[in-house]
């Protein structure tokens, strides 16, 4: 358990929490003195490049390397030879190794083949062009409903289907099903008033992080290596590297970067493997940067969706059954998180009887990676359209009708968990309150108001911190997750709270692998909360030690000293009988009282609290050419306790864009040939500033009880409802129901032609 | 190949460099000078983390020839400051949590630079199409807009 | 590769003509460099046109403007006698990506690289501006329409450069508009574009127009029964119908990652319709 069991008092009131300090990364990064994962030389290195696979699928006969090897300037080549085998270990790390390097066969277009390191760019490109590869081109699959029929070629071999009855005797395409639920759907569907049943479709898109991957790789002789990535992860970085080697972990040091951008997407390894690889074959540091077209043919993009709904409900609006049968593609391995969509698909949702299906379908498309939620926003645009559809049909307000059904504390939540306190209802009873609500959408024609709610399960997971208390008793703190969002300035808030003393006294550093015990990777929602309690009960603990130290000095007991605002004061019976002694004085005195004074903490978090949104999204449509300009959105949201309020608002905004890109245009386009035929950011296309208007915040505060101040995490469940949001207000705005995304303008015009006058 | 000679100003300093004849100015400021506040988020044009300025003009060092930089006077990221003094955009950004993970964030100001140079106040659209070149991934641009509304009201007050 | 920067357009044309490999000509390079970069072409020769004296400028001629072939676009909005003869000509210019790539990118640039989807084409073409040729053999002038042959091809020889764009001398009482469609309000290539010019006489009726159509077909389309269709009236619903009508009609579109040819064809007569609206009030307006 994380801390000390006690939960936040209502209403405390917080010196440091919740103001909004500038962070100490900020002068670097507006002065373009923060070093990135391509901002690092190492003396000497060389520059590796990768070789793709032109083809979808794809048999490799061969791969002749000789005359790439014998350019002058080429130091080392190397293929999936030059990887160890780990064929009958853990499936997931030979996963990892085939994604990272193709061995017999090449399963996208963007599969690495090859990998060069050269003295220049220029060399190593050159150097791509000289190795011959012979493909034996083989059927491929892009579509999961196309993967899913039985005369399907069969990605990567094919596979038996676990979780389904009988056993199949046929090898398929999907590697899994999962069902989640719990009552009896047939007869809350024969208790409803109104069934709507509706099928829904969903291209797969990218992170979009505006920095791609990025690394230099130095391995020596020895065996021993560091590295320096931009990853949102290092301690992953490292255990995987090190068995894509053969290496044990305590040889390799990985440092971060600072981090341009994640999402999730830099949670997996791409060219960091071989970066070691080729610097342990050359002798020599070795920088890998990706391409814009490479991050989006090779990296790791979101599952693309085909899903069935049927939601019944009475006649007042209360939901009676919920059925979901939702696939997902994630590329040639599985693991498309289609078992979190299954999860997350009605979780804001207090239903009596419900049950989710979700198969997890191979493709010939690069290996899925987690993208912020992942998984929600695609089966929240299912369910928020739905429930949408009912609450039209029976006329009733899209807040009531949502509240009606809203899932609370004590709920049995869909996927299984029953709820604590969280904060849905709050967000849904707040929307009432917003300007946004309260202003009618702006006169003119095509005009429509959209509501959605979503939610994100958030993770704790494995934490350490450590805190050191400087001579002059200004502090030190590390800790162990690469900052995307802010986390130095939120766990400087925590830690200033907790000592009672200034922000500015507390310097944090993310550190690198050999300097903390092991850090789960910066996702799921998890720093703030769980790097955050670690923090404050590093804190805690080397306030004990300066307790201890200062009644050595004052030669009481222990017990009788207590912390008050950075001052260790005496207590109890010796209360005023010494003057209280300030975190400078105790440390000047340390190498008398006992040594230098630190403060650590080592957890494995399990008390995260869930995160509940609710959207509202105003748009205008012309309809003569299908254009959709979201004219004001508004995000509101339970963040427990927000330590950062400006932070907090920043990922409600960069969600809700996110989101709002995913709704309307953002999608991977597959050509015939397998081949991905947007991998760029002029086609790929995100939302740029005249996009979008200024987005509005609400932030709520139901404490989450597993932490000490109230943390939720916030990160995630912010791009989860805009998709349901933007296809409400758009059937607000015309009548037309879409079931596709993107709602992108050829597909939106198509659907208002067909609308029946 | 032969490399080429280029002598030329960059944030008022007289630089010279030698460089690929097909070298982009975005790689030549980045590896051949270290200047690694200008970022290449895309190579394509189509991102603006490369923004620099050349003789004033905001363009995109991607797809801008080093051997271009001949005789002309670059502005990078680098330039923005004067000493310790942070640029009143460079400020606001701050104030306002313009940036979260901050890679986007030089491109954005070396062109919210030259808007206010061009347009000292400039309507909320006239900001945001500025600044469509820019991607931000983070922030939705919320942010980032009131940071260049309150820093022009800044500078024109100055 | 080679990189040479002339002082003189003869010196180019030397340059030009004298390599036996790929030789291509540097104004913004919004699109070489792209190209370059991207793999698709591999230039042994790079010329880079805008040392030479006259390139960057902008001058009064003949009643029209004479546009430099290294003159960005950015530098055609602070023009003001050529924004308010032109207007359409210039916002056309003025979408051509993003504001870096406007300090950049040129008008003869986007006409040179010859995509259907050229965002000035369509304008220049409406507007019957010509473009002067300097090769080995002299020089000529030629009509914009005629450059473009093909995606990706146009006319021009090798050893040819484009020395300046002409905009003739607008008529009175006319008028110009270019509407391009893309999915973003930014950023994107025209997924189906139209340049309108109008002429009218005192009483308002259309004398003259010309409608000219981009990206929905192998190249910009100068579509006559477009402008039958409106010509003797005063724009009035049923000719804004007929002209739409007859724009789709004329288009010959792709499907590709941008667009269907069937939502390109329905566009193509919305933005005729409303480009013809624009330039109609332009040209009750103009003097």
């Amino acid at each position: 358990m994380a801390h000390d069991g006690k939960p936040v008092a209502a209403g405390r009131k917080f010196d440091s929490v919740g103001t909004r300090p500038l962070r100490p990364d900020g002068i670097d990064k507006v002065t373009g003195r923060a070093r990135y994962g391509a901002d690092m030389n190492m003396p000497g290195q060389l520059i590796g490049k990768v070789l793709r696979s032109p083809h979808a699928h794809a048999l490799i006969k061969s791969i002749d390397t000789s005359a790439a090897e014998k350019l002058p300037g080429v130091r080392a080549v190397i293929t999936a030879r030059d990887l160890p085998d780990l064929t009958g270990g853990d499936q997931g790390q030979m996963d990892t190794l085939v994604n990272t390097m193709a061995r017999e066969r090449t399963l996208y277009d963007g599969h690495a083949v090859a990998a060069v390191a050269a003295s220049s760019a220029s060399i190593a490109q050159a150097a791509l062009k000289l190795i011959e590869v012979v493909y034996e081109v083989l059927p491929h699959v892009t579509d999961v409903d196309e993967a899913m029929k039985p005369d399907a070629p069969l990605v990567n071999g094919g596979v038996i289907t676990n979780g389904v009855t009988p056993k199949p005797t046929k090898k398929s395409n999907v590697l899994i099903r999962h069902e989640f639920g719990h009552g009896n759907i047939a007869k809350g569907f024969a208790d409803a008033d109104i069934v709507v049943e509706r099928s829904f479709k969903t291209e797969a898109t990218h992170q979009g992080y505006i920095e791609p991957h990025a690394c230099v790789a130095n391995l020596g002789a020895d065996g021993t290596g560091d590295m320096w990535v931009c990853t949102q992860g290092h301690y992953n970085v490292r255990a995987v590297c090190a068995a894509m080697l053969g290496l044990e972990q305590s040889k390799l040091r990985i440092t971060a970067s600072e981090i341009g951008g994640g999402f999730g997407g830099k949670t997996m390894l791409f060219i960091e493997p071989l970066a070691f690889a080729l610097s342990r074959k050359a002798n020599r540091p070795v920088k890998m940067v990706m391409s814009r077209e490479e991050v989006f043919r090779a990296t790791g993009p979101t599952a693309s969706s085909s899903m069935w709904m049927k939601v019944g409900a009475k006649k007042d609006g209360r939901v009676t059954a919920a059925h979901a049968v939702i696939k997902f593609q994630g590329g040639p391995f599985g693991g498309s998180l289609v078992d979190m969509g299954a999860m997350a698909c009605f979780a804001c949702y207090d239903l009596p009887n419900v049950k989710t299906e979700g198969y997890d379908v191979f493709c010939n498309r690069p290996r899925a990676a987690a993208y912020r939620a992942p998984s929600a926003p695609i089966v929240t645009f299912a369910t928020e359209s739905v429930m949408q559809e009912i609450a039209d049909k029976l006329g009733l307000d899209p807040v009531d009708m949502r509240l009606k059904n809203a899932a609370k504390e004590g709920t049995k939540s869909s996927y299984g968990p029953t709820y604590g306190p969280i904060g849905l209802k709050a967000t849904l009873e707040a929307v009432k309150e917003t300007p946004h609500w309260k202003t009618p959408v702006a006169p003119g024609k095509h005009r429509g108001r959209g509501v959605a709610c979503g939610f994100w399960f958030n993770f704790g997971g494995n934490t350490s911190v450590s805190m050191a208390i400087n001579a002059d008793g200004t502090v030190a703190l590390a800790y162990g997750n690469p900052d995307i969002g802010g986390s130095r300035a939120s766990m400087s808030l925590m830690a200033a709270e907790e000592l009672g003393i200034p922000y500015e006294k507390v310097r944090c550093i993310v550190a690198d692998t050999a300097s903390l015990g092991y850090n789960d990777t910066t996702d799921g929602s998890r720093v703030t909360f769980a790097a955050g309690l670690s923090t404050i009960n590093a804190a805690r603990n080397a306030i004990k030690v300066m307790c201890a130290r200062a009644a050595k000095t004052w030669g009481i007991s222990e017990d009788a000293v207590t912390w008050e605002k950075g001052h260790a004061k005496p207590a109890g019976a010796n209360a005023g009988k010494f003057e209280p002694l300030s975190m400078a004085q105790i440390a000047a005195t340390a190498q008398n009282t006992g040594g230098p004074i630190a403060g650590h903490f080592e957890t494995f978090a399990d008390s995260a609290g869930v995160s509940f949104g609710t959207h509202i999204a105003d748009v205008e449509v012309d309809e003569e050419t299908g254009k959709v300009t979201v004219l004001r959105y508004t995000v509101l949201q339970d963040a427990g306790k927000a330590i950062h309020p400006s932070y907090v608002e920043g990922q409600y905004q960069g969600g809700a864009a996110q989101g709002i890109g995913w709704a309307l245009n953002e999608e991977y386009i597959y050509g015939k040939d397998g081949r991905l035929q947007n991998a760029g950011f002029l086609d790929y296309r995100i939302p740029v500033a005249s996009d979008l208007p200024m987005i509005e915040t609400v932030i709520l505060e139901i404490p989450n009880p597993g932490h000490p101040y109230g943390v939720r995490g916030v990160g995630e469940t912010p791009i989860v409802p805009p998709l349901g949001a933007i296809a409400n207000a758009i059937a607000a705005a015309t009548g037309v129901r879409m079931g596709d995304i993107p709602m992108s303008p050829p597909k939106l015009l198509k659907a208002l032609e067909g609308r029946a006058r | 190949m032969s490399h080429v000679h280029v002598t030329t100003t960059i944030n008022g300093d007289p630089t010279e460099f030698l460089c690929e004849a097909d070298e982009t100015l975005l790689d030549a400021l980045r590896d051949r000078l270290n200047l690694t506040g200008t970022k290449e988020g895309c190579g394509s044009g189509d991102c603006g983390a490369c923004s620099v300025t050349i003789d004033g003009r905001l363009v995109c060092s991607c797809l801008t020839l080093a051997a271009e930089a001949q005789g002309r006077s670059i502005g990078t990221i680098e330039g923005m400051a004067k000493g310790d003094k942070l640029h009143p955009l460079q400020q606001k950004f701050l104030d306002h949590a313009a940036l979260q993970c901050g890679v986007c964030t030089p491109g954005f100001l070396v062109a919210a630079d030259a808007l206010l140079k061009h347009n000292p106040d400039p309507t909320e659209t006239e900001i945001r199409y500025w600044l469509a070149g820019n991607l931000c991934r983070c922030t939705g641009y919320d942010k980032i807009v009131k940071a260049v509304t309150e820093a022009a009201a800044d500078l024109r007050r100055a | 590769m080679r990189f040479e920067a002339p002082a003189t357009v003869e010196a180019a044309i030397k340059l030009l003509g004298g390599e036996p490999g790929l030789a291509k000509v540097l104004a913004g390079g919004s699109d070489l460099i792209v190209q370059m970069k991207s793999g698709r072409i591999e230039p042994a020769l790079v010329v880079d046109i805008k040392r030479i004296a006259g390139m960057t400028a902008i001058n009064a001629e003949a009643g029209g403007f004479r546009i430099g072939a290294g003159v960005p676009c950015f530098a055609l909005e602070s023009h003001k006698e050529l924004k308010a003869a032109w207007p359409g000509v210039v916002e056309a210019a003025r979408l051509i990506g993003s504001t870096q790539v406007q300090g950049r990118a040129t008008i003869v640039g986007n006409l040179c690289n010859g995509s259907p989807a050229a965002d000035s084409v369509p304008a220049l073409v409406a507007a019957s501006a010509t473009v002067r040729i300097v090769g080995a053999k002299g020089s000529r002038e030629v009509a914009v329409l005629d450059i473009p042959t093909g995606p990706g091809k146009t006319a021009l020889a090798k050893d040819d450069i484009v020395e300046s764009v002409f905009l003739p001398a607008r008529p009175s009482r006319s008028g110009d508009a270019y509407l391009r469609f893309i999915p973003r309000t930014e950023m994107d290539i025209a997924v189906v574009s139209a340049g309108v010019f109008l002429t009218l006489d005192a009483g308002g009726t259309i004398t003259a127009a010309r409608v000219a159509l981009g990206a929905v077909a192998p190249t910009v389309l100068l579509v006559e029964a477009a402008a039958k269709a409106i010509i003797g009236s005063k724009l009035d619903a049923k000719a804004l119908d007929a002209l739409a009508a007859a724009a789709s009609a004329a288009c010959k579109p792709i499907d590709d990652k941008r667009g269907t040819v069937e939502y390109r064809t329905k566009v193509a007569g919305v933005l005729a319709r409303r480009a013809a609206e624009t330039a109609y009030a332009r040209a009750k307006g103009a003097k």
